[in-house]
């Protein structure tokens, strides 16, 4: 293993990571949103309670992904983040207005302001990875030539595939949601509420098995590089995902719910390892291999070294925020 | 110098609205980063002193501190996320071409950001749920953290000053030094100028507040201790950061010789150079400035008649703006007296009275500092900034080398510019909110 594979195997750990726990942290705004009836006031609660103290730190991984990309293999970030201007501005403008809408939402007691504040917040919630997924799609079927914004400024991005990355990316981010806020809630002593989501946990789940199967259809056609990629020598972990994901769904069924967050997160993360599988080692598919994008090795080296002292740094405080966070309330 | 035209200049007919979207983000960036730097720390303090007996007083400081805090991280991570995807969106050739010599601060600084975000959230979740002294203890690496981000980031900066740490031939980097880059030579001033740049930020811009709230209610003890603690940090690294400005100026006399010139609108090499306090050029000349003979020279290389390089030494083409450098600078180091006179001001009445200085226009002074001190952060960055121009790399690559080719840059600016007015407003309206005095506050 080279010193660049061993970075792009750090680097998609972190994305891994900011899939599940960010990701999650999404789809909480996606059921706050859709939150209506009855139990409207709980699930708001439940959402504010769970992300409330660990959002930004989940944030992060999504900074530490570029920042990696840059340094490590930098033709690849200039090309897709100059192709991709569009979306990436507006996962940028989803950010922002996602972070402090819910920043906002909780320092204000109006109700109308409230209101206001949780429609941007669960909006900027669903945008933002609908347009992460579109730029996964653009770089997985292979869109983004390299160079100084070489490629098509609005196909790139608004295609099959990209629609499709999207539309999983927003369904994987419900699903995930729900399952962890179904322990949550059962966590907190609400019955009532995990049951709610964990209806809601089986409808998008099934939802996005659904969208998958389909989507292969799709790639067969859009992306054809990928998918030689994802049946031949990625099938193992396309079907570790699948059977992940209905694992899920039977242990959601029988409310099993600590096991239902470990195979769901597994089978949001193998579709992620997947792609890499299929797309390695390819980092603009057709163009840049890993060995003509990688930077220098004294710079890999550096950059492998801090990654392992920030690990060292970074990982025991995430679980003891994490531990904290967990802890019933008092 | 780029004698032998490396890079191509891109052809993008709207270079500035990249410009301006990079300068608007950062300049609205910056604010916000200086409270993450500074604010932490003002909050430790109080808490510990409401741990060894202070008085509720200084609870209810730290509280109403860390409710500040906890808006204005968010906003900050947020407005910094853009940043990073702005270093590709907009300069894909710098990233393309120093991204393995620059990128290593960046990487590291995601580090600080990690250990920044999860000690806020462990420090505000867990305030009634750990013990005090731990909880006192799960402050400090915020404020660790919060230093060694702005450390890492301004070395990069540092770096777009003075480029080292690598080969360039014919376009191609190599022979890479990630840390040589780190520790350019501009790395220590920088970073020493900004840190303090941002206790100043933070200092002056809460004890503003207090002023504020002293200037209604002058019986307030809760605006009158906050009042103290925040601007004792203002006042107190302001004497620091005179001493470290001048030793930035000293540093661009060798080492960036054309923003000095354009800092002090120098536009012919002298011998005895004057320095020009005020003043405006116009046409290749400064007028209405008052001058003090052998001034530049002296301040510069401490000997009143060493040449200056002036701005005639590079090419028409090599030259920055002169005008807005020379007015940011002349706000800067302004602001930065007024800032002195003011701490010696409370210093004199405190060792005579033991107390504020009684005069109306000794608090009005103060508010006016909080405004002052983001004014003359701002105004050095764009000594900073505008004094490196056209270079994006200094001496090695041009801004307009590095742009994008992307079409409709202006399209991106103004919707940008639409959120950021958005977030302004949202933010000082959330701020005022929750610091708005609770029905009946029991501290008076
Ligand atoms: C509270 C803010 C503040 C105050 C009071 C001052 N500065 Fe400053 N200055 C900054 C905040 C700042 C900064 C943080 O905005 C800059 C931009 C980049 C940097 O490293 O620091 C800066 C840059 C900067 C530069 C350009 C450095 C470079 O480009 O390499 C010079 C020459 C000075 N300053 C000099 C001074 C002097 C002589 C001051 C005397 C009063 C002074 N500054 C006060
Ligand atoms: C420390 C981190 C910083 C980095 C890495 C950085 C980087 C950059 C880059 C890449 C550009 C575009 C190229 C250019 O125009 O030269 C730029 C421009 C600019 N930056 Fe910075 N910057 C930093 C801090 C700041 C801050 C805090 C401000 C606050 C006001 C600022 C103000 C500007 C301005 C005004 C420009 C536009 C200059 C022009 O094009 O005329 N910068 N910066
Ligand atoms: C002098 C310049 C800068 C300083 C002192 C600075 C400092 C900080 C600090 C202290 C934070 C923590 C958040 C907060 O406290 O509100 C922060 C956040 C951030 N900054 Fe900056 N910054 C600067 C410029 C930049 C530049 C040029 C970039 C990128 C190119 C950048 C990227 C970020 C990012 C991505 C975050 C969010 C991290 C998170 O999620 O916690 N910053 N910055």
């Amino acid at each position: 293993m080279t010193a660049a594979d061993a970075v792009l195997v750090l680097l998609w750990a972190g994305l891994t990571a900011y899939a599940l726990f960010g990701g999650a942290d999404f789809g909480a705004g996606f059921w706050d949103l859709l939150r209506g009836g009855r139990r409207a006031d709980r699930i708001g609660a439940l959402v504010e309670d769970t992300i409330g103290p660990v959002w930004e730190a989940n944030h992060v991984w999504l900074i530490f992904a570029l920042v990696v990309v840059w340094t490590a293999f930098p033709p690849v970030f200039a090309a897709v983040a100059s192709t991709l201007y569009v979306p990436l501005t507006a996962v940028a403008i989803g950010v922002i207005l996602r972070g402090s809408a819910f920043i906002f939402r909780k320092s204000v007691d109006d109700p109308r302001l409230e209101r206001l504040f949780g429609i941007l917040f669960g909006l900027s919630s669903i945008i933002t990875p609908f347009f992460l997924g579109a730029i996964a799609g653009a770089i997985a079927s292979g869109r983004v030539p390299p160079g100084n914004a070489a490629g098509d400024p609005v196909g790139s991005w608004l295609n099959p595939t990209s629609v499709l990355g999207g539309t999983l990316a927003v369904g994987m981010c419900a699903y995930l949601a729900a399952v962890y806020l179904t322990s949550d809630a059962r966590r907190t002593g609400d019955p009532a509420l995990a049951d709610a989501f964990r209806a809601r946990a089986l409808g998008m789940g099934t939802a996005v098995g659904v969208v998958a199967m389909l989507g292969i259809g799709v790639l067969s056609r859009d992306a054809p590089a990928l998918y030689d990629g994802l049946v031949a020598r990625a099938l193992p972990v396309v079907i570790l995902s699948a059977f992940a994901g209905i694992g899920s769904l039977g242990l959601l069924y029988q409310r099993r719910f600590g096991a239902a967050r470990a195979t769901a997160g597994l089978a949001v993360g193998s579709v992620l390892w997947g792609w890499a599988v299929a797309q390695y080692p390819h980092l603009l598919v057709g163009s840049l291999t890993i060995g003509q994008a990688a930077a220098g090795e004294a710079t890999l080296v550096a950059l492998l070294v801090s990654l392992v002292v920030g690990a060292i740094l970074v990982v025991p405080s995430m679980a003891a925020l994490f531990f904290l966070s967990q802890r019933a309330r008092p | 110098m780029n004698l032998f035209d490396i890079f191509a200049i891109v052809d993008q007919p709207d270079l500035w609205a990249a410009r301006a979207q990079m300068a608007l983000s950062l300049a609205w960036h910056i604010v916000i980063a200086c409270f993450g730097v500074g604010l932490p720390l003002l909050i430790l303090v109080a808490e510990f002193r409401a741990q060894r007996g202070g008085g509720a007083v200084y609870d209810e400081l730290a509280h109403r501190w860390a409710k500040v805090l906890g808006v204005l991280f968010a906003v900050g991570a947020v407005s910094g996320t853009i940043l990073s995807f702005e270093m590709g969106i907009l300069w894909p050739r710098l990233i393309e071409t120093f991204g393995s010599v620059m990128g290593l601060p960046f990487a590291i600084e995601g580090v600080a950001f990690f250990i920044e975000a999860i000690f806020i959230g462990i420090y505000l979740y867990g305030w009634d749920r750990l013990p005090p002294r731990i909880h006192l203890l799960t402050g400090v690496p915020i404020v660790i953290s919060g230093v060694a981000s702005a450390w890492f980031v301004v070395t990069a900066n540092a770096w777009m000053n003075q480029p080292v740490g690598f080969v360039l031939t014919d376009g191609v980097v190599t022979g890479v030094d990630p840390l040589a880059a780190i520790f350019n030579p501009a790395t220590p001033v920088e970073t020493t100028h900004m840190i303090l740049a941002a206790l100043m930020v933070t200092g002056f811009g809460i004890a503003a507040g207090h002023a504020w709230g002293l200037w209604r209610d002058a019986g307030s003890r809760v605006h009158r201790t906050g009042f103290l603690v925040a601007f004792t940090l203002g006042a107190l690294v302001t004497p620091a950061q005179v001493v470290v400005g001048d030793a930035a100026a000293q540093f661009l006399a060798t080492n960036q010789p054309i923003k000095l010139a354009a800092i002090e609108g120098l536009y012919q090499s002298e011998r005895g150079a004057p320095l020009s306090i005020g003043g405006i050029p116009i046409d290749g000349q400064m007028r209405f400035a008052l001058q003090i003979p052998d001034g530049l020279s002296l301040l510069a290389f401490r000997d009143p008649n060493a040449l200056v390089q002036g701005l005639d030494t590079v090419p028409a083409d090599q030259q920055p703006p002169v005008l807005p450098v020379h007015v940011a600078f002349q706000v800067m180091v302004a602001i930065g007296f007024f800032m002195l006179g003011l701490g010696v001001w409370l210093a004199w009445s405190w060792r005579r009275r033991r107390g504020l200085p009684g005069a109306r226009a000794f608090l009005l002074g103060a508010i006016v500092s909080g405004p002052a001190a983001a004014v003359a952060m701002e105004a050095g960055w764009v000594v900073t900034e505008l004094g490196r121009q056209p270079w994006i790399v200094y001496g090695v690559m041009r801004v307009d080398e590095a742009v994008t080719v992307a079409r409709g840059l202006p399209i991106g600016l103004f919707t940008l510019l639409g959120v950021y007015v958005a977030l302004t407003i949202g933010t000082v309206f959330v701020l005022r909110r929750t610091l708005r005095p609770a029905p009946a506050e029991p501290i008076a």
